[in-house]
């Protein structure tokens, strides 16, 4: 039964597919601590005065880590999303060919 | 070997092929410039001339010349021919409406029937008149069955609905009863009083039978006009007429138009000859039908009992009708597409030989027409086809002419590289046999693009987009949509796969995927031991590259550094560089245009060129220009940061601005310096150097602006003096006509080219010279200016990239905890489609502009002149294809 139209599921299909890979690379790179993605972990002051530095690596290791897991989760949501695009796409395919 | 031939061209898909070897051969030598073309006259058998036509349109190799241009298209030989095709297009036309009409699939296997024999022609015609006249007559009946259904259905709804407001009158009640009064005169109102209520409609028992008029009139008429049909009504006759309506509530077929129209019931009560009268010509000013309505209620239910039972049987009938035309719309639409091919491969044939010439003896047709040199064996054995098919004994004669006229150019294109020669022909199209810049602009287009769209993952989503085309090509091809964006998208599909590709090699370059860098090969710098203090101390680390520190001493592999993306001054110093990189790719471009000049020059043997204008413009260039490109490396090469006492004066100090050097090489000035850096070159000797270098290029000046027009104004006057001594010589030997022909041909080599100067006046070719001067000499320094678009469209791209990162997706990365994850599923389907609406869709839209800019006029000023006329073979697979797209377009 198709809820969406045909444009729409294709442009659900390639978004969560583009989803997929960049989210997961991302979780990847969170998950290792890269540091070109640090600057987007909430909570994380750069300037200012930092009082101690261990309890600021360790805030900066579980940011990464809670990073990481999110980005993991949007990517298994956009899996969620991909299956029911591509259901929908083959749905509209189906009606359309039946008519 | 002759049986073998026409056997073989009946085999549709064979043919092509043998074909395509052939062009391949052709293309050899014409990858650089268009092809060598040559006129040529054709002279064909009458009978033969049809089916040799037929066989070149198939080729699509030769270009016919119009020899009777001054005939109007009525005189013409073949003019009837031509009408008759029209005719039967016409009739094809009428067809396929009629199909569309109804919905039938038309059947499109994409096969490509040659065309016909004239004989054919008349079975054509004759199975199209038929199929037209058998499907208007179907449609005449079922018009007129649907006339006869409609009046029906409206006679039904009105009985039904007049039921009603008879049932109201009959029934005691009579809501209008004030009304009525009003309607009726002075004196039956006093009769009325007496007798109660009147009821309408009914013939009054108490008067005679001569006074009696039916006095209502009931009718159908379009909903939408009912409004001024009452008003109408009410103030023709006074306010005397009594309306009542009653909508239909089903919309109703309108025969002639097909479309749903809504229409109201309605019935007007009156009294009066007079009022009668009226009240119909309004009726029938509103183009309201009128229906016979009989008062007595039995004849009424009678009436509609005989209504039921004819509509039934119209329908059926109509059902048959309508069967009997989709039969024949089925049957047609077999074919259609064939019979369209076909016809317009006839129209075509006699179209052509419209232009030729009819020979004195009127048995053979003379034509002239343009051919490529290297395709000649091809039209020769089309040609030999087409004489056998027709049966006639007379071999078609094809002779090459000398012309002065200027051929068409004509490139050879396949699917890859049509794009780009059409990015090239829509500035201009070649001069004949000059230098293409086509095959150049293949690698230099998609490269100058990606340097204003380096980013890895943008480039990387165009080359998805550009490889999907390209994998999906015939399926693609074959679906023809009428979308122009994608027709342009899919038409430019190897350009974009191109691009995609080099911005992924710049990106990656500029180390830049959607503004975030990737550490492949490990950064070269560091930070050790950071203590608390230090981070209370300052905000911002400063990274010393002059010791190893923080530097390591190796740089980043390839490319720029992962830590530029952390730095503060990431900007300023990919500035420096790209700058520098715009410029250098600018000057090695347009040193390449100037190259190109030289080709030219040499394949038009254009000796006087290659010495005036080739030579200094190269020297001007270079000598200013890429002396600069030189600093820049030798600056790269030469200086570095350090600590040592010894290198100080190739430390980051002493370094010499590029910028600030070349001004003052061109100003004269001196370069001013710090003590402690001893001096402001680069290498010993570099003032001297600058000073000739510059001295040199300034000589080219006048050089370019005088050498060519006295050289030429030298050449002539030696050859008045030569051909003066000569006439003198040749009055004395009465040879003059030689003589004459000896001097022409000196002066067209020693002045000659394409652009021969040999008419034009002195004064002229001054102003020009002085026009071409002036143009290259600013052009020089204003486009190499032109080429940091290079940069700033790149640095603009970056920063757009990054400022979506940071407005956006960082956004979805900032929420914290687990919601953060729902957070960044939306926020990045937000951030997705930014990404592909403005950064690779407007922002790619803007740096292919400027690159063509780059290229038209940056690139192609240096050599092209685009003054040349496109070669126009006459091919059905062209007609064939503007014919189907100009018919889709309305």
């Amino acid at each position: 039964m198709p809820i969406c139209g045909p444009k729409c599921s294709l442009c659900g299909i390639i978004i969560s597919a583009w989803g997929i890979i960049q989210l997961t690379l991302m979780g990847v790179f969170y998950y290792i601590g890269a540091v070109a993605l640090a600057e987007d972990i909430p909570g994380v002051e750069f300037s200012g005065d930092i009082k101690d530095l261990n309890q600021f690596y360790a805030k900066m290791d579980s940011g990464f880590q809670q990073n990481a897991l999110n980005c993991w989760i949007a990517a298994l949501l956009y899996l969620i999303t991909l299956a029911f695009s591509a259901h929908q796409f083959w749905a509209n395919n189906r009606s359309s060919l039946s008519v | 070997m002759p049986m073998s031939k026409p056997l073989s061209f009946g085999h549709g898909p064979q043919q092509p092929f043998k074909r395509l070897e052939v062009h391949k051969i052709a293309k050899m030598g014409s990858l650089f410039r268009s092809a060598e073309m040559t006129l040529c006259q054709l002279f064909l058998q009458s009978e033969a001339a049809y089916a040799c036509v037929s066989e070149l349109g198939e080729l699509g190799l030769v270009q016919f010349r119009d020899l009777n241009p001054d005939v109007n298209a009525f005189q013409r030989k073949f003019v009837n021919e031509v009408r008759r095709c029209d005719e039967m297009e016409r009739k094809l036309r009428y067809l396929e409406k009629e199909i569309k009409k109804d919905g039938i699939p038309m059947l499109d296997t994409g096969e490509n029937p040659e065309a016909p024999q004239p004989r054919e022609m008349i079975d054509l015609e004759a199975t199209f008149e038929k199929l037209e006249n058998e499907l208007r007559e179907v449609n005449q009946n079922a018009e007129a069955l649907k006339r006869n259904f409609l009046e029906l259905t409206e006679l039904k709804q009105i009985l039904r609905k007049t039921q009603v407001f008879f049932d109201e009158h009959e029934g005691g009640v009579n809501p209008t009863d004030s009304m009525t009064r009003a309607l009726i005169s002075d004196d039956s109102i006093a009769r009325q009083s007496a007798l109660g209520p009147v009821q309408l409609g009914f013939p009054e028992k108490q008067f005679d039978s001569e006074e009696y008029y039916p006095c209502f009139v009931a009718g159908v008429i379009l909903r939408e006009r009912i409004p001024a049909f009452e008003r109408m009504l009410w103030r023709a006759c006074r306010g005397n007429v009594f309306l009542r309506q009653a909508e239909i509530e089903t919309p109703l077929e309108d025969p002639s138009t097909g479309d749903q129209v809504y229409k109201s019931v309605f019935i007007i009560f009156f009294q009066g000859d007079q009022l009668k009268t009226r009240v119909k010509k309004i009726c029938e000013g509103f183009r309201a039908t009128l229906y016979p309505c009989p008062e007595a209620p039995a004849d009424r239910r009678e009436m509609a009992m005989g209504v039921m039972t004819r509509i039934e049987d119209l329908n059926t009938v109509l059902g048959q009708t309508q069967d009997h035309r989709h039969r024949v719309l089925v049957a047609a639409a077999k074919n259609i597409k064939n019979w369209f091919v076909k016809v317009r491969k006839i129209k075509a044939i006699y179209h052509t030989l419209n232009l030729f010439n009819l020979d004195v003896t009127q048995k053979c047709l003379i034509a002239e027409c343009w051919v490529p040199v290297l395709d000649l064996e091809n039209i020769q054995l089309a040609l030999r086809r087409g004489t056998e098919r027709s049966g006639s004994s007379v071999p078609p004669i094809l002779n090459k002419m000398d012309t002065p006229e200027d051929p068409p150019t004509y490139n050879h294109t396949n699917k890859f590289t049509t794009a780009f020669q059409a990015l090239i022909d829509s500035y201009g199209i070649a001069s004949y046999r000059e230098m293409n810049p086509a095959p150049y602009t293949i690698i230099t287009f998609p490269f100058l693009f990606a340097v204003m769209f380096g980013d890895l993952g943008h480039g990387c989503l165009m080359a998805l987009f550009g490889a999907w085309m390209v994998i999906n090509e015939k399926p693609l091809a074959a679906k023809k949509s009428d979308n122009e964006i994608w027709n342009i998208f899919f038409g430019g599909r190897y350009i974009i796969l191109l691009m995609g590709l080099f911005s992924m090699y710049t990106g990656f370059i500029y180390n830049d995927i959607f503004a975030k860098s990737l550490n492949l090969f490990g950064s070269g710098w560091r930070i050790f031991n950071v203590s608390n203090a230090d981070l209370k101390a300052k905000d911002v680390f400063e990274l010393d590259p002059r010791t190893t520190q923080n530097y390591l001493g190796t740089p980043y592999p390839i490319g720029m550094d992962p830590a530029w993306q952390l730095a503060k001054n990431k900007i300023i110093f990919q500035n420096s560089f790209k700058m520098k990189i715009s410029i250098i790719l600018g000057i090695i471009h347009m040193l390449f245009g100037v190259v190109m000049s030289l080709f030219n020059h040499l394949y038009f043997k254009n000796r006087l060129s290659i010495i005036t204008e080739f030579i200094p413009q190269i020297i001007f260039l270079s000598f200013l220009f890429l002396y600069m490109v030189m600093l820049m490396f030798i600056k790269w090469f030469v200086y570095f940061a350090n600590v040592e006492e010894d290198d100080f004066v190739y430390g980051t100090r002493c370094a010499p601005s590029i910028l600030i050097t070349f001004i003052n090489m061109v100003l004269q000035k001196r370069t001013p310096y710090e003590p402690n850096c001893q001096t402001s070159s680069m290498f010993a000797g570099q003032t001297g150097l600058q000073y000739l270098l510059f001295y040199i290029a300034m000589i080219c000046v006048p050089w370019m602006l005088l050498a060519k027009p006295l050289m030429i104004m030298r050449a002539r006057k030696q050859q008045h003096a030569y051909s003066v001594t000569h006439q003198q010589m040749a009055s004395a030997t009465e040879n003059g006509d030689a003589s004459q022909q000896v001097v022409g041909g000196a002066a067209g080599g020693g002045a000659g080219g394409p652009g021969g100067h040999d008419e034009e006046p002195l004064g002229e070719i001054f102003i020009h010279q002085a026009i071409h001067t002036i143009e290259y000499v600013l052009g020089s320094v204003s486009h190499t200016a032109s080429y940091l678009r290079l940069w700033a469209l790149s640095l603009a791209h970056a920063q757009l990239s990054e400022v979506l990162w940071n407005m956006v997706l960082s956004k979805g990365l900032q929420v914290e905890g687990w919601p953060g994850g729902i957070a960044l599923y939306v926020i990045f389907a937000f951030w997705a489609s930014l990404t592909v609406s403005i950064l690779v869709l407007m922002e790619g839209l803007s740096a292919f502009l400027h690159t063509l800019r780059l290229h038209w006029v940056e690139f192609q000023s240096k050599f092209y002149l685009g003054a040349g006329y496109m070669f126009q073979p006459f091919s059905f697979e062209v007609i064939l294809d503007s014919a189907s797209q100009s018919k889709e377009e309305p």
